[in-house]
């Protein structure tokens, strides 16, 4: 393939190969695997073949369906079926009922609150109100197929760069649409595509940050795993940009199971040339390496990553240099992270004036979030920047599993903050974000109910980052040591009222000193939280926190339930009257509270 | 001490000859490779006692003292053995927030064992792990490869029976 017509003909060759079938979208993603869905797809697959029915039915394995919660997840297209929490032994009925007697297995689809089925994901406002850019493959073709991707006017983007344009009108393009990072920092993405490629150099180098190191997020491996190509296609594009030949794929090694069909998106694209020398017939060579990493959380900052793709402890180095100018081998480096770089392909095809008139003013496109905690639906969600929580939260994310009241949500990982219900109007964009003491992050977003103990979810944070400080530096090193250790004496009750005070003036000197981002981050969740949950450091702090369980006098109709499950015996009284909980022999495990039908057990 | 450290014989030579012929395999620069031999060097011997990371070191010309400092500063490298299973409990937010550490107390208390040290009859090792990325179905417990989702205190000791006859 060495013109534009040679591709686009390759491209509707394999798409005039596909025939129309009856095909079974079946969840391949991290949580639905874990669930047995590859022994489910195994299953099904065994019964097309025992029935001679290859040809007119296909069980395809996508990457992720997103809504992970409700896992494992099989579509039924053309029928527009959903089926959820599927189980190996389901198989015979979706087999035989639904394959070949064309009747829906109602009981596999999801169930309203109300008793009504709904039949297909489209009608569900988990599916309804998202925007898919950066997931637009995700789950729709088979990642290990590079035909799949073609079909999809894969590679299609990466062939206009290399023949229609110069390295300067794609930077050009990146730049107008407003694309900025999607790790963390935000930065405009032209821009570093610009600084790198300004820079002379014998060699420069394209790294992907795939080391997803915040807890709670998973929308790169996600990527990585239900569209290797985008990836590849992207990463090629933007060492075009820059005149880069050599690239890396820097990824966690917990995310093992990522790893195979990326090598295998690498192997596949070789062979057809979108890698390797003269691409597309033209003097452009470029070829991408994995390089694992071991586990460090710090290693996703960028000049960390670089030192352990060298083999060195991944500690920080100071800025500037920038690796736009000296990274890799000291050599120019651009460092870009999974979503950013899916992003380009898309903006590539439709032009930046439809990238930037998704948004908002300064945040262009989408941004994928991965919604979890106590949220009814949990799953991958991709929706235009300016998208506010409560929409997030509510219309897609379903509210409460037990309709609680939901007290916050946690975004931005280790290095972000909580935000309260108050702030559930706010569009979510890179600047909102920062002005209310959060910050975008990667994307994690942990939703928390009214049971949640705030401060115990700064000190859940700290023990991470105080972990995983690389140790360069004091203020980090000790701070963050330090933070922990105060927030522990709180939760305890050992505390002081002075340590309030003691704890916010530390926190800033952190934000102050450190070296890197992880450092000047870390302090975000005690000071977002003790910004916004005062009242409950407050309750620690002057010892008035109550942790045991109580019986309200005027609720208690006397029914024993709770004195009979109560695992110490500390619960008193007789039928027919008022219990009461010994609170010193009370250890706080919440039987009770469960056990009582009329709500009159007080938690702590 | 010294000769302890340097003692290399109590090494499995079959696995060594592995883990040369891996190295043998790999382009480009020691340093840079360093990482990438200790993982082969882990999935072979199960985790890195200081006379193979100094096995290591030689065979990659570099100084013992910076292999030890990779091998400590990432939390995936061993230097100590795990049991024959290795019981890891997610303590990413969205498995904290669903109990996880409650999940992780049970378990040592079943097994009888400390964080991270291997039980006294070498069956298991316990671990807290960060965000597998597996939150749909939080609180996620790992026994080797085999994911577990939605463990609740309840569920705990059926689970840890399934493994405690070393099957």
């Amino acid at each position: 393939m060495d013109n534009l017509k040679a591709y686009l003909k390759k491209r509707d060759a394999i798409r005039a190969q596909e025939v129309p079938r009856l095909t079974l979208f079946c969840c391949g993603g991290t949580s639905c695997l874990s669930s047995d869905s590859d022994a489910i797809i195994d299953l099904l697959r065994g019964k097309v073949e025992a029935h001679g029915l290859e040809a007119d039915i296909e069980v395809k394995q996508v990457g992720c369906l997103r809504l992970c919660g409700e896992g494992p997840l099989i579509f039924v297209e053309p029928d527009d079926i959903t089926y959820v929490k599927v189980k190996v032994e389901d198989v015979d009925d979706i087999f035989t009922q639904h394959i070949l007697n064309k009747q829906t297995v109602e009981r596999l689809l999801v169930t309203e609150p109300d008793g009504t089925w709904v039949t297909s994901y489209r009608e569900m406002p988990f599916y309804k109100s998202q925007h898919r850019i950066a997931l637009r493959n995700c789950g729709e073709i088979d990642p290990r197929n590079i035909d799949a991707y073609i079909a999809k006017d894969g590679y299609h983007a990466l062939a206009k760069c290399l023949l229609e344009q110069t390295p300067e009108d794609v930077i050009e393009t990146v730049k107008q649409s407003g694309l900025r990072g999607r790790g963390g920092g935000g930065f405009s993405t032209g821009l570093k595509w610009a600084y790198t490629a300004a820079v002379k150099s014998d060699e420069k180098y394209v790294i992907c940050n795939a080391d997803e190191g915040d807890p709670g997020a998973f929308m790169d491996r996600s990527i990585i795993e239900g569209d290797p190509h985008s990836l590849v296609e992207a990463m090629t594009i933007a060492a075009y940009a820059i005149g880069s030949n050599q690239g890396y794929i820097y990824i966690r090694a917990e995310y093992a199971i990522s790893i195979e069909p990326l090598e295998l998106a690498l192997e596949k694209a070789r062979e057809y040339g979108f890698l390797g020398e003269n691409i597309f017939g033209t003097s452009f060579s470029f070829d991408i390496d994995i390089k694992l990493g071991a586990g460090a959380f710090v290693c996703g900052e960028e000049t960390a990553l670089i030192r352990s793709m060298e083999g060195h402890r991944g500690e920080p180095d100071k800025k500037p240099p920038f690796p736009s100018e000296s990274g890799f081998r000291d050599r120019p480096t651009s460092v870009n992270n999974v979503e950013t770089f899916v992003n380009v392909p898309a903006i590539i095809l439709n032009g930046a004036e439809w990238f930037a008139a998704i948004g908002t003013e300064n945040s262009k496109g989408t941004k994928v979030f991965a919604l979890a905690g106590n949220i009814k639906n949990i799953g991958l969600v991709e929706v235009p920047m300016g998208t506010t929580f409560k929409e997030i939260i509510y219309d897609i994310g379903g509210g409460h599993p037990e309709g609680k009241a939901i007290k916050g949500v946690q975004i931005g990982g280790p290095s972000g903050g909580v935000i309260t219900r108050d702030y559930f109007d706010t569009p979510i964009d890179y600047d909102s974000l920062t002005a209310i003491g959060a910050m975008m992050g990667s994307g994690g977003m942990i939703v928390m109910d009214e049971d949640t103990d705030m401060v115990e979810i700064a000190k859940f944070y700290l023990d991470f980052t105080q972990e995983e400080s690389c140790g360069k530096c004091t203020p980090c090193r000790i701070g963050t040591k330090r933070l922990f250790e105060m927030l522990e004496r709180l939760t305890a009750m050992k505390g002081e009222p002075s340590d309030l005070d003691k704890l916010d003036a530390l926190a800033r000197n952190i934000q102050a000193g450190s070296l890197c981002g992880l450092g000047q981050s870390a302090p975000n969740p005690v000071l977002s939280t003790m910004q916004y949950f005062r009242e409950e450091y407050e309750a620690y702090a002057y010892r008035t926190k109550r942790t045991k369980y109580q019986v309200d006098a005027q609720k208690c109709i006397g029914c024993t339930k709770c004195a009979r499950v109560c695992p110490v015996s500390c619960i008193r009284g007789v039928v027919r009257e008022v219990h009461i909980v010994e609170e010193a022999d009370c250890i706080a495990c919440g039987a009770c509270y469960d056990a009582c039908p009329v709500d009159a057990i007080l938690k702590p | 001490m010294k000769n302890k450290i340097l003692d290399m014989s109590s090494l499995d030579r079959n696995l060594l000859d592995q883990l040369d012929a891996y190295v043998a395999s790999l382009e480009g620069d020691n340093e840079e490779n360093l990482i990438h031999v200790l993982h082969r060097a882990q999935a072979l011997f199960g985790h890195l006692p200081h006379n193979l990371q100094l096995y290591v070191a030689r065979m990659l010309n570099l100084s013992g003292a910076k292999v030890n400092g990779v091998v400590t500063f990432y939390s995936f490298f061993n230097e100590e053995p795990t049991g024959k299973y290795v019981v890891s409990v997610c303590m990413g937010t969205a498995c904290f927030v669903k109990g996880a550490d409650k999940v992780l107390q049970k378990i040592l208390e079943l097994i009888g064992t400390e964080k991270n040290a291997m039980s006294e009859d070498g069956l298991f090792t316990v671990k807290d792990v960060r965000c597998i990325g597996a939150c749909g179905l939080a609180p996620v417990v790992t026994i080797n490869d085999k994911v577990y989702g939605k463990v609740q205190v309840g569920d705990v000791e059926s689970l840890i029976n399934r493994y405690k006859g070393g099957q």
